[in-house]
């Protein structure tokens, strides 16, 4: 008997994040879309960033999950559009990222920057990324890349601790 | 793996041949699949020589944040490139995959502009190479997002994002080295000056580009000068660095006429498959 979509979705939950294990792949938003066709269960992914290596470790771990779960004929089907928004993190996950130390995306603080723009306009200052461990607001960029292609590093002026801030795409 | 190298076999098409990969039909020049599959390598060849030539710095740059950075950047343009050369191959239609296109082919049908296989020499050069591309790069993907094949627009619009933030970091370290010490300018106008005449091949059009722009799949190269010429102007004013008299432009990497830098990078990046055709783990 095959399970409903729902119940699929529900074991997908069980799947960890393999560089950031306390969130799951649901709550990242990278699963579009599961469906039957026929006796074939379709999966659609969505890579976070185009050269992420994590990628084909997450398809191995969706497959060994499902397997696990009985499910014999599996599709993965790799989706780029519309492409990944950090948007699509789960509100939870991101209280999750800062208990294990990450700072979660604020909105506006993109590359594009548009939100982060106005408020600077609006109140002269720029929006800034909290420290995850101690919460001072007083932190500094180091470099828009940190130890993966989806983070920045920072350090807190405060607390002196360097941390990654999960920026914004 | 093979338990013999063939490293006897000096040409890269025929190891294709022999793994049964070998383009044994040529698409016709000037058809329409013939020039897309061209502008597609183009923009493919461009972010792999690129995405490569950073990967030199892993385990070499000046500090450990900015060794990550380049590698990070690296891996951004490496998977761009399993986008673009994978559509490449798949318009082709002869099944060969990203990783044919970029291990079994040789210099001559490489179609990258000579900026990006211009060696890393030190770390204000690669990243002054970076702006000018990273500077071209962000709206040549915007136009692409207008592209009349929609996979064409997504993977430009994927690629978009990520490439703001290299523009956004390139051009930062462009004006804290250029305005920065006395040997930092130095090196940062040493490299714009060394790199500049290699900049203006990115907007010059052959008549595949014509073709291409007159079927709306992509922008005219020409069309995004105006764009470019506007925040590399910019930047460099903030960066107190002399922009270089004249445009004299050095060309033909786009049509497969490269540098001898193109071949040592080959010649690094695809010696595994050259010595053990097929490889895979």
């Amino acid at each position: 008997m095959q399970p409903d979509t729902e119940t699929v979705w529900r074991w997908l939950d069980e799947v960890p994040d393999p560089e950031i294990p306390v969130i799951s792949i649901t709550e990242l938003g990278i699963i579009r879309d599961v469906e039957w066709q026929d006796d074939t269960l379709v999966v659609t992914v969505t890579p976070t960033y185009s050269g992420c290596p994590a990628t084909s470790v997450i398809n191995l771990e969706i497959e060994r999950k499902l397997r696990e779960r009985g499910i014999e004929k599996i599709v993965l089907k790799r989706q780029i559009s519309p492409p990944w928004s950090t948007d699509w993190i789960a509100e939870a996950a991101k209280e999750k990222l800062r208990a294990y130390g990450i700072a979660p995306p604020i909105e506006g603080t993109g590359a594009a920057g548009v939100v982060a723009g106005r408020v600077r306009r609006l109140t002269g200052e720029a929006l800034t990324v909290p420290c995850p461990r101690c919460g001072s607001p007083d932190t500094q960029l180091v470099s828009q890349f940190g130890s993966t292609p989806c983070k920045a590093a920072y350090q807190c002026r405060d607390c002196l601790e360097p941390f990654d801030y999960f920026k914004c795409i | 793996m093979p338990s013999l190298p063939d490293i006897m076999t000096p040409d890269a098409e025929a190891l294709a041949k022999a793994a049964g990969k070998g383009r044994r039909v040529r698409l016709e020049a000037g058809s329409p699949e013939h020039d897309l599959f061209t502008g597609l390598t183009r923009l493919g060849d461009n972010t792999l020589i690129l995405g490569h030539r950073v990967s030199e710095w892993c385990g070499h740059a000046p500090v450990l944040e900015e060794d990550i950075a380049l590698a990070n950047i690296a891996l951004d343009l490496i998977g761009q490139t399993q986008l673009w050369l994978g559509l490449a191959g798949e318009i082709e239609g002869h099944g060969r995959s990203a990783d044919d296109l970029a291990f079994l082919r040789d210099a001559w049908h490489f179609h990258n502009v000579l900026l990006v296989e211009r060696p890393n020499r030190d770390f204000g050069h690669t990243l002054m190479r970076q702006f000018l591309f990273d500077a071209w790069h962000q709206p040549m993907l915007k136009a692409l997002e207008e592209s009349a094949d929609d996979r064409i627009a997504d993977i430009a619009r994927k690629a978009g994002k990520e490439v703001a933030y290299h523009l956004e970091r390139s051009a930062d370290l462009v004006i804290r080295l250029g305005d920065g010490t006395e040997e930092s300018h130095a090196r940062m106008q040493d490299a714009l000056d060394r790199l500049w005449p290699y900049a203006g091949e990115l907007f010059l059009a052959d008549e595949v580009d014509v073709r291409l722009a007159h079927e709306g799949l992509m922008p005219d190269p020409a069309s995004l000068r105006p764009a470019w010429d506007a925040s590399v102007a910019e930047i460099l004013a903030e960066a107190t660095l002399t922009r270089p008299d004249g445009d004299f432009a050095h060309k033909g990497g786009k049509q497969g006429r490269h540098t001898e830098h193109l071949g040592h990078l080959l010649a690094t990046m695809q010696w595994l498959q050259r010595a053990y055709p097929g490889a895979d783990w």
